[in-house]
């Protein structure tokens, strides 16, 4: 079958752009999916209003993120958005954390500037998630998650 | 096939040619006549009801009593002062559970409710359950998604107090056997309570002949405004029932240390009532017997018919619950590797309007192995450019995950 017929109307250009190769890359074959043996911190964080689930364990060393891994159930976005932090995070100092956590918000509520910065990495892939108010939820409920695994391991 | 009725008698589908509105089990769309029959109220017999001084306040108690009156003939309710407005669905049902189920539940004893309800009809039985130190038995769907009789058959015990249910499921569409239910349970001296928000807008529905002790449903899902919802019950229970909230209209007479209660459908309905939403009501029910809900189902059902066909034909689209001729209003899917708000989000970009989520139904999602599914459903406004639209969106949101178009 052809991959598109002359019929269809072609997709949104702004959603081809949320929904490009990298993020269904990140959803299909998500980065440090699974469980650490010795977590210092695990966190499980629900979206009330669309029941989607991320259980994020994280491993510190001194005051650093030594390991990440995440497990649950969710959309291309808050699974995309897991697996691009998780990777960003490794070996990062908490204060680090807390500015990329800072950045990644201002980015999915809109701030153009910081979808610019390149310290987010592969993360400013998500930054049309800021067009779209009913997927912002989505893109940060693993930052939720990892707010609360930072907040009781201090 | 074309809309049953005009897109115009709707003034936010007309003002919005371009909108595939696939949401009305959520809520419906408002037809013209509900909106002009609130603005009338307000504009020519607005007053508190029930004061009676002055002929204008005569007026507005007189139009809420004829909207009572017009929306249990509409429901099958013979005895109108059985019929309490409420606010929707979730209030009636909890109304239920703090008054007859305090009263009546105690510790040890057993509430039945299915796997397949809306948190509406399960959340408030639970946290009885809880606050009374009774037990919450789940009485389990069979393969196609209906009540299993009997599974049911077999939970009712001595200790059974009630059994709550669904008459149409929010998730699967199915459309349970409500007089069957309500036979075996009275047989088993047990109370039933039958959560009627999906039903009332789609089918012919009589209270009175189902046989339950309860039904409750929402204005807001039949064309009426939000806010207002009903609860029919049984005379003889409710006049038996403590009150619920306390306050103005409910009293019969205050003492210093204590009070009476005034006669039904007063004494559950404390505060000034919602009487513009009662009359707004009332013009919804007008207009739904204007088109017949004999024609209403007949529309859905062929609506339900093409998207099944539809759908189904479409590579990796599974649709949960039974055939297009058991269902009512809704049909959930799933679309896969495609997760349902990446759909929903697509399909809004083509301004097609689905539910996605747990649809306030997660033990059913856990049962379905899904954490969450897409939902379009359809209403008297729908028709086949709506479903060609749908799947016209799958199709799209399949082609930006890669998978190639079929």
């Amino acid at each position: 079958m052809p991959a598109s017929d002359a019929t269809s109307p072609s997709p949104d250009p702004r959603l081809q752009a949320l929904y490009q190769e990298l993020i269904l890359d990140h959803y299909r074959r998500p980065r440090n999916h699974g469980a650490l043996e010795h977590p210092d911190a695990e966190v499980e964080q629900r979206n009330p209003s669309c029941g989607d689930i991320i259980r994020l364990q994280v491993a510190f060393e001194g005051d650093a993120v030594r390991a990440l891994r995440f497990a649950g159930q969710g959309c291309a976005i808050s699974q995309a958005s897991a697996s691009m932090m998780t990777q960003l995070l490794q070996g990062k100092s908490s204060e680090e954390v807390e500015q990329l956590a800072r950045r990644f918000t201002a980015m999915v509520h809109g701030d153009a500037e910081a979808s610019r910065d390149a310290a987010l990495g592969d993360l400013r892939a998500l930054a049309g998630v800021s067009r779209l108010p009913s997927r912002h939820g989505c893109a940060l409920l693993p930052w939720k998650a990892l707010a609360a695994a930072l907040a009781r391991h201090a | 096939m074309t809309t049953l009725v005009d897109r115009s008698a709707f003034p936010l589908l007309a003002a919005h040619p371009e909108l595939v509105y696939l949401d009305s089990a959520a809520t419906a769309q408002k037809p013209r006549v509900v909106l002009d029959a609130i603005h009338e109220f307000y504009g020519n017999d607005y007053a508190n009801p029930h004061r009676g001084a002055y002929a204008l306040s005569v007026r507005a108690t007189d139009r809420y009593h004829e909207a009572r009156a017009r929306v249990a003939r509409f429901l099958g309710v013979a005895d109108a002062d059985t019929l309490i407005f409420t606010r929707g669905t979730t209030e009636s049902i909890n109304l239920v559970t703090q008054t007859w189920g305090r009263a009546h539940v105690g510790v040890g004893d057993e509430i039945v409710v299915t796997a397949a309800e809306h948190h509406a009809n399960f959340v408030p039985w639970q946290q009885l359950a809880l606050e009374r130190g009774a037990r919450l038995r789940v009485c389990e769907l069979t393969a196609d998604g209906q009540i299993d009789l009997e599974h049911l058959q077999s939970l009712l015990g001595a200790r059974t107090r009630v059994v709550a249910f669904h008459h149409v499921s929010n998730v699967l569409g199915t459309v349970s056997p409500v007089r069957e239910i309500a036979d075996m349970a009275r047989a088993a001296g047990v109370v039933t309570v039958c959560d009627g928000a999906q039903a009332v807008p789609h089918l012919a529905v009589s209270v009175d002949e189902l046989g339950v002790d309860f039904y409750a449903a929402s204005g807001h899902k039949m064309c009426g405004p939000m806010g207002i919802g009903m609860l029919a019950g049984r005379r003889e229970i409710l006049e038996a029932m403590p009150p619920w909230m306390t306050g103005g209209d409910m009293i019969e007479f205050v003492h210093d240390d204590r009070s009476t209660w005034n006669v039904l459908p007063h004494k559950l309905e404390a505060g000034t009532p919602n009487v513009a939403g009662a009359v707004g009501l009332a013009a919804a029910v007008e207009f739904l017997e204007g088109i017949g809900m004999s024609a209403v189902r007949a529309h859905e059902r062929a609506l339900l018919r093409a998207a099944h066909a539809r759908l189904s034909a479409i590579d990796g689209v599974r649709i949960h619950g039974p055939g297009a001729e058991e269902r009512s209003g809704v049909l959930s899917f799933g679309v896969s590797d495609i997760h349902p708000h990446d759909l929903a989000t697509i399909l809004d970009s083509r301004h097609v309007c689905i539910r996605a989520g747990h649809h306030c139904a997660q033990p059913l999602m856990r049962r379905l192995g899904e954490p969450a599914t897409a939902r379009a459903s359809f209403y008297v406004y729908n028709d086949h450019s709506d479903i060609d639209a749908l799947a016209e969106g799958i199709a799209t949101a399949r082609e930006l995950f890669g998978h190639a178009r079929v």
